[in-house]
């Protein structure tokens, strides 16, 4: 990891997760593409994250770069990721060894990704998934008391009958089972960060309130940082503490969710959030964002909403925007808010 | 049937054979009565295997039904052939959920296109004038005539299949989620679409979609359908100020609300459980498994849809007098 360069920075109390710079590029046959630029975000004890923003702005590749989960032709090419491990020590996850990273994912960082169904093993058991989750981290635990708290867990995620569930295999459970399987076995270890990709996209809404319940529920339950990555910004304002908004690979607005809600700040917010069709409002008509999301390879010069944004200025097309405070905890990255 | 009426189903049920057993059957769309206005949009609600896309299909003629009659501007099509099924579907056509597989990826849209005009024998005088001034009602150009399906980002694929569908001035379009695989701020742009083409040509939609925030925003009047049934229908106002159902009161509690404050104070109904399988349905009315309020009588009889207050209809028990 020669590669990476990063800046010296330290880790605040209060916080688990700090990211400072990250950069992240695939290397392809059309060219660079520059999926991620310049990303910095912190996640703090206990916290309900959202990252939020549309297909192909970067969240997963966000979320994935934080434990070096990049396949060529992706590379991380800039960055640090500091993070406090379960025995207070702080490291940076680009630049710990290989070792230490393993005993890091699925025990203090755990995922929970989009697809269920792609995310068990059909060849497996459900319980068998939760055991070697458990045995990989800890060789002095029995297989029988795994199984044991495979058959807690899975009590605990609201599968009924958890004793006979457990010998189930994947195709045996609904789509909605078996993303609380998924869900056991990534708060298997009780880890100290859940990044959780799109949980709820392919559910029904009744399920989908369950689940997001759930979530809700082990993450009080084992005091887990969450980060929540989705599209879809009913489910923010449902469960999120604080939000980042990612627009083309970058993070453009940050705030409490109120905040985001009430007062957002951005072009791009704003109008994201008038495009959703709330269900308890009666809208004339829906506010629809021109244009489409850009090409990542040749990124808009200045800043990467300026083609779709009614106040663009000169200097949007030139130059990137700061990042400014506009107020405690509310950052926002656009020229309309810099004053000289 | 009311002189405004464009499109009925009586008795409507579409039965799909489950392969290995000869009895068994999916019962996909279990006995509906649905009445479309001309010009209004009509949307129906429901989750995964509602039988949602079944009952638009039926009422297109895509596939027969089990049982039941369909009437189109007031003439039964359940049994029509040939020419005349012809011209019916010239006045009735559909946009599909996934534009990436509903357009051949090996004709242009330049092809797609001049496909319905052809099938149907409508001959244009400068095909290519015409479809380019037919491209930008849509928002697309002239460059994209030539193009290929891949070529095209989602959202201007789901432009070629609405303008597909709406070519030949159709009466009635069934609109199957048509926006469920494009993202909020393209949907914004689809959606605003459709609803500025229906006012110019006079159409009337029917509206799939599991997504209560759209559906609210296209329709006049909603439908909620629950395992191959309509659970309620009502203005679609009415139906979001007073849902009477259980199943509708659950499923409009479980909606994620885009506002922190509502969404965190208002009260929450859940139902354990997913939907049971439409080939073993439940005896009596078939959400009493997963009824918050279930009743003895739930259990033993299907209930009837009555009408609690004009134009607002419900299948509960709750709301029957004895």
């Amino acid at each position: 990891m020669t590669l990476v360069k990063t800046v010296e920075e330290t880790l605040e109390e209060g916080l688990v997760l700090k990211v400072r710079g990250l950069d992240v590029r695939f290397y392809t046959y059309a060219g660079v593409v520059k999926a991620v630029s310049g990303v910095s975000f912190e996640v703090r004890e206990k916290e309900f994250v959202a990252l939020v923003g549309e297909t192909g702005c970067g969240k997963t590749v966000t979320t994935r770069a934080l434990t070096r989960l990049i396949d060529p032709p992706g590379r991380i090419v800039a960055g640090s990721v500091l993070f406090r491990r379960k025995n207070g020590t702080v490291v940076d996850l680009l630049k710990v060894p290989d070792e230490v990273l393993r005993e890091i994912r699925g025990n203090e960082i755990a995922y929970i990704f989009q697809d269920p169904s792609s995310a068990l093993d059909p060849l497996y058991t459900a319980g068998y998934h939760i055991v070697e989750t458990l045995i990989a981290h800890n060789k002095k635990v029995k297989r029988s008391e795994a199984v044991r708290e495979a058959i807690r867990l899975l009590k605990e995620v609201l599968i009924p009958h958890p004793e006979v569930r457990v010998k189930n295999y994947p195709h045996e459970l609904s789509g909605g089972m078996r993303q609380r399987v998924v869900i056991a076995t990534a708060v298997a270890n009780k880890p100290k960060l859940l990044i959780a990709d799109e949980p709820t996209t392919n559910l029904d809404v009744t399920v989908q309130a369950q689940i997001l319940d759930l979530l809700k529920e082990v993450q009080s339950r084992y005091s887990m940082s969450v980060i929540l990555i989705t599209h879809n910004l009913g489910v923010v304002a449902d469960v999120a503490d604080r939000v980042y908004v990612m627009y083309a690979g970058k993070i453009v607005e940050s705030a409490d969710v109120f905040t985001i809600f009430e007062k957002p700040m951005h072009p791009y917010t704003r109008m994201l959030l008038r495009a959703v069709p709330n269900p308890l409002k009666k809208i004339e008509k829906l506010e629809s964002i021109p244009g489409t999301v850009p090409n990542l390879i040749n990124p808009p010069p200045g800043c990467r909403f300026h083609p779709r944004c009614p106040y663009a200025k000169n200097e949007c097309m030139r130059e990137e925007p700061p990042t400014i405070e506009v107020e405690r905890g509310h950052y926002v990255s656009c020229w309309l808010y810099h004053r000289r | 049937m009311g002189l405004t009426s464009l499109v009925k189903g009586v008795g409507l049920k579409k039965y799909f054979p489950v392969r290995g057993s000869f009895f068994k059957k999916v019962k996909a769309v279990d006995g509906v009565d649905i009445e479309i206005a001309k010009g209004e949009t009509f949307g129906v609600v429901g989750e995964t295997g509602s039988g949602k896309s079944t009952l638009g299909r039926l009422l297109l003629r895509l596939i027969e039904p089990t049982a039941g009659r369909i009437y189109f501007d007031g003439k039964d099509i359940t049994k029509m052939k040939g020419e005349a099924l012809k011209r019916f579907r010239r006045n009735a056509q559909m946009v599909f959920q996934d534009p990436h597989t509903s357009l051949n990826p090996r004709l242009t849209i330049a092809e797609i296109l001049l496909e319905p005009l052809r099938e149907h024998g409508i001959i244009v005088d400068d095909p290519e004038a015409f479809l380019v001034e037919q491209l930008e009602m849509v928002g697309l150009g002239k460059q994209h005539l030539y193009r290929y399906p891949h070529e095209l980002s989602g959202g201007q694929k789901q432009r070629v299949a609405i303008l597909r569908a709406i070519l030949l001035k159709p009466k009635f379009v069934v609109l199957d989620e048509p926006t469920s695989a494009l993202d909020v701020s393209v949907q914004a742009q689809i959606l605003n679409m459709l609803k500025d083409l229906q006012k110019k040509f006079n159409m009337t939609y029917m509206f799939i979609s599991h997504d209560l925030g759209v559906v609210k925003y296209m329709s006049n009047k909603i439908a909620v359908m629950y395992l191959g049934k309509f659970m309620e229908i009502a203005d679609a106002d009415e139906i979001f100020e007073k849902p009477l159902h259980p199943y509708t009161k659950v499923l409009f509690s479980s909606i994620p609300i885009p506002d922190p404050k509502i969404a965190r104070s208002r009260k929450r109904l859940r139902i354990l459980g997913e939907p049971p399988s439409p080939i073993n349905l439940p005896p009596g009315c078939r959400f009493h498994p997963r009824c918050p309020y279930v009743m003895d009588r739930c259990r033993r009889e299907e209930p009837p849809m009555i009408e609690v207050e004009p134009k607002h209809y419900v299948t509960c028990w709750l709301y029957v007098k004895k």
